[in-house]
């Protein structure tokens, strides 16, 4: 078995009584999507907080390439090679579409503290910002303002925000939010593409999606995973049919 | 440095304490119901200290007076909430901050257009003048005890409407989920318009109340504003127990800090140097303070963590 | 509607075109005039740097333009009365060189913003606004029970400080210095919103959650933003203090940073002439309606209101098209 790029292991967050997430492990293996589902409230946005590091975990460690991140802020994750997107679109609307991806190129050189230069007169960070672009399919609205864009080409965007940075694994809440079938499908191809990347942990509600995606999918309810496997396990999986179906166990 | 000194001292932080709890409660409430931030609080303050002197001079009536303050700052309030500060709910904070920011101004000169340039004065009635004394033979001024006490009772009565009354459920309703209780058939408007008035009712109050320990003059208010400022950032914003909480640890502060940091400084330093660095000191002391519980809480002593 | 560039070089223009007038017609006050505007505007091109760039808020800016003001205050009384700044740990002497009056009054302004923002920037909203507030109003204080210094009366400086190779105390020289000043510092800014900083701080001000996830912090983006336009502000206060041959508390007042706002806003926030445009109308109605009426700060109140309510773009959202 090969060794994990990213993994938690035993996380745990409660909100008051409400425990979130409760010793939760998970991890993502080179060149597979691993998809997290379960109903709403199960705690998967909590659990993408934790392993992003926006919110500390009760208990339980994070680790990205076997080094530990557990206590590394959001931006220390994003260096070390972790990038999310976002369930709801998070992008600057009054920039263009090149000035949000020169963003992330930013982000991953590390070096935001020139002043006098202009930006986009940087060929190195240009050329990495336009790659991205390319590859989700937006070089021809790059000089668009983010606002102009449709609700499609805006999640696009998210994915070549995260692929600016050149990441070791992705993290993507629900990259399909809001898309009708055409979007989806487009997404779908770009996301299988992208394994080849980096991994991807897969949080999302469209199950044809993830289906056809996924290499593993794990089961999250009540804040717990109550199985992980393959997507013929998962169909199987008689825990899987009580908490969908409530079907007696 | 004696016992009946610190004593006094103590009184006089209170007395300070409270009346910045009257401003404070009142910009806490406007802030945690509607979202605003309203720097013409301190406007409200002076109208009531203006018709309290105007009163008191036209009929010699000092309880007719504080009566006349808070009608006429909750009038100035629900007038400048229904012409201006309701278009700025959904703005964001700058908009809200120039357009209270102009109405400063507007009501600044307006103020001194009608009463001139010089200060008014409020006496102090007979009944409320003079020193009592307390056990321990500290002589203090009668009147300075009575606004100690009515902040007090004026803290008590805002805890009681917030708690046990319907108004008070509507009220922190409203900081949670204003579309919930709109949809629940409360007229959101009216409860937003009534809020203003009871904020800038006390306001009044406040300027009125210290009106006749001070000057009445135009620009009294903005000192005053920014101290509550202070306040609620170390209360934390929207609890009127971190107001309260806040604006007597303000008034400590600034009052003990004042009297005492430059006798600590003269026990290591030459009398003109200790008073100078002292009192600079002290003019720091609550900022100080402030950055300190910043530091430690960044949302204040009560506020909800982010 | 006209472009934004023909605009920005119309405004300077008209900056360069009426003191040269007024110097033939023999009208100096008029220099005076258009030199407190230019002054004003480079105050407020500093805050435009962390209002329109970074979206921070600060009711506090006059922190600066006072500290500028008192760094020229009392290195030019310490000249002027030839007494030693400090004994201690070496002999320091007053000044009354311009250059380095300048430059102590951007570090010292550069110091104070560092430390303001450190403690400010761990808020937000609403917080930030009270809380730059609340310092403007500790220096206010400060200033006033500084007794060696003026305290509530302020310093007077009997000759203005001198600059190599001009007479400043001429006008229309004095006024050559702070237009250029003026220029660079609106060069700079230019070249800031292009710069790879600026891409970064743009996005902060929008979406901070996102700029995190790339890697970058936003509160040292900002904190950069907020230093950077302290020590602009604080030039524009040194400057201030010479043309007034004065500096006093008011400086530090939180009228001062409310007026610097509405400069700000006036003009049109975000956009670079906006700052400039602003200034020189407030200079224009404080002249024009102070002359008119005692309360003129009534109108002024009634005009704010209607640019807030009703023209959020300001003089510049008015008549020029959006850059880009």
């Amino acid at each position: 078995m090969a060794e994990a790029v990213l993994s938690a292991h035993g996380l745990c967050k409660s909100f008051g009584a409400v425990q979130a997430t409760h010793d939760v492990s998970i991890d993502v293996r080179p060149g597979e999507i691993h998809a997290v589902i379960g109903p709403n409230g199960a705690g998967k946005s909590t659990l993408i907080a934790q392993l992003c590091g926006s919110m500390a975990s009760d208990a339980g460690r994070v680790e990205l390439l076997g080094r530990d991140v557990t206590h590394d802020t959001v931006r220390r994750r994003a260096q070390a090679g972790l990038a999310r997107t976002f369930q709801i679109s998070a992008l600057a609307m009054e920039d263009t579409v090149l000035q949000n991806a020169m963003l992330g190129a930013l982000g991953a050189a590390g070096r935001p503290w020139r002043f006098l230069r202009p930006a986009l007169g940087d060929q190195d960070l240009r050329d990495r910002a336009e790659a991205a672009l390319e590859r989700v399919g937006l070089q021809d609205v790059r000089a668009a303002r983010v606002a102009a864009l449709s609700h499609g080409q805006r999640r696009q965007l998210e994915v070549a925000l995260a692929l600016t940075l050149s990441p070791k694994a992705f993290i993507m809440d629900e990259p399909m939010a809001g898309l009708g079938g055409e979007g989806s499908k487009l997404l779908t191809d770009l996301l299988s593409a992208l394994r080849a990347d980096a991994p991807i942990l897969l949080v999302e509600h469209d199950m044809d999606a993830v289906f056809t995606l996924a290499d593993r999918i794990s089961v999250l309810v009540y804040g717990q995973i109550i199985e992980t496997g393959t997507v013929d396990q998962i169909r199987r999986s008689p825990a899987v049919r009580d908490a969908y179906l409530g079907e007696g166990a | 440095m004696s016992a009946i000194l610190i004593i006094e001292q103590i009184l006089n932080g209170l007395q300070l304490g409270v009346m910045l709890f009257l401003m404070a409660a009142g910009l806490t409430l406007i802030f945690g119901v509607m979202g605003l931030i309203n720097l013409a609080h301190g406007s409200l303050y002076m109208v009531g200290a203006f018709a309290a002197a105007a009163v008191a001079g036209a009929t010699g009536s000092f309880l007719l007076a504080m009566v006349a303050a808070m009608a006429a700052a909750a009038i100035a309030g629900v007038l400048i909430e229904v012409v201006v500060i309701r278009r700025l709910y959904a703005k964001d904070h700058l908009d809200q901050v120039l357009a209270t920011f102009a109405l400063i101004l507007i009501f600044s000169e307006g103020v001194r257009w009608v009463f001139g340039s010089f200060p008014l004065f409020l006496d102090i009635p007979d009944y409320l003048s003079g020193p009592v004394s307390l056990p321990g033979g500290i002589q203090y001024p009668l009147y300075r005890l009575v606004l100690i006490g009515i902040g007090m009772v004026v803290g008590l009565l805002l805890w009681l409407l917030t708690q046990q009354t319907r108004l008070g459920i509507q009220i922190r309703a409203g900081e949670n989920d204003r579309e919930m209780i709109a949809a629940l058939g409360v007229n959101i408007s009216n409860l937003y318009t009534l809020v203003f008035a009871i904020g800038a009712a006390l306001a009044g109050l406040a300027g009125a109340l210290v009106g006749a320990i001070q000057s009445v003059q135009v620009g009294m208010g903005e000192p005053v504003l920014i101290l509550a400022f202070v306040v609620i950032v170390i209360g934390g914003i929207g609890s009127i127990q971190g107001a309260f909480i806040g604006a007597l640890i303000v008034g400590l502060t600034d009052t003990l800090g004042g009297v005492f940091l430059p006798q600590l400084f003269r026990l290591f330093l030459e009398p003109a140097g200790a008073t100078s660095t002292g009192s600079a000191l002290a003019s720091m002391a609550i900022y100080i303070l402030m950055g300190a519980i910043l530091i430690w809480r960044p949302t204040g002593l009560f506020g909800q963590r982010a | 509607m006209i472009p934004e560039r023909w605009l920005n070089l119309g405004i300077l223009a008209a900056l360069v075109a009426v003191p040269i007038w007024a110097l033939v017609v023999d009208e100096p006050f008029i220099i005076t005039l258009v030199t407190r505007a230019v002054i004003f505007a480079l105050a407020a091109v500093g805050l435009n740097i962390a209002l329109g760039l970074g979206g921070l808020v600060s009711l506090g800016h006059a922190v600066f333009f006072g500290i500028g003001g008192y760094a020229m205050g009392i290195l030019a009384y310490h000249a002027q009365t030839f007494t030693p700044l400090a004994e201690w740990p070496f002999p320091i002497d007053g000044t009354k060189s311009m250059p380095v009056i300048w430059l102590v009054a951007v570090t010292t302004s550069t110091l104070a913003a560092l430390l303001i923002g450190l403690l400010s920037l761990r808020t937000s909203g609403v917080y930030f606004i009270m809380i730059t507030l609340a310092f403007g109003q500790m220096f206010y204080y400060f200033s006033i029970s500084w007794a060696q210094y003026g305290g509530e009366d302020g310093l007077s400086i009997y000759v203005r400080n001198g600059f190599p190779g001009l007479n400043t105390l001429d006008p229309i020289q004095f006024f050559a210095i702070c237009f250029a000043l003026l220029c660079a510092v609106l060069g700079f800014n230019a070249l800031l919103a292009r710069s790879p900083f600026g891409l970064a701080l743009n996005a902060a001000r929008q979406v901070p959650h996102r700029v995190e996830t790339m890697g970058l912090s936003p509160f040292r983006l900002k904190l950069v933003a907020f230093v950077i336009s302290g020590a602009v502000t604080g030039l524009a206060g040194a400057l201030f203090a010479d043309l007034n041959r004065f500096v006093s508390p008011t400086m530090f007042s939180w009228q001062m940073s409310g007026e610097i706002i509405i400069f700000v806003i006036l003009g049109g926030v975000a956009r670079l002439i906006g700052p400039v445009i602003g200034a020189a109308a407030f200079v224009l109605l404080e002249h024009w309606l102070g002359g008119l009426s005692d309360y003129w700060h009534i109108y002024l109140g009634a005009i704010l209101l209607g640019v807030v309510l009703f023209a959020r773009g300001g003089i510049v959202g008015l008549v020029a098209r959006a850059h880009g």
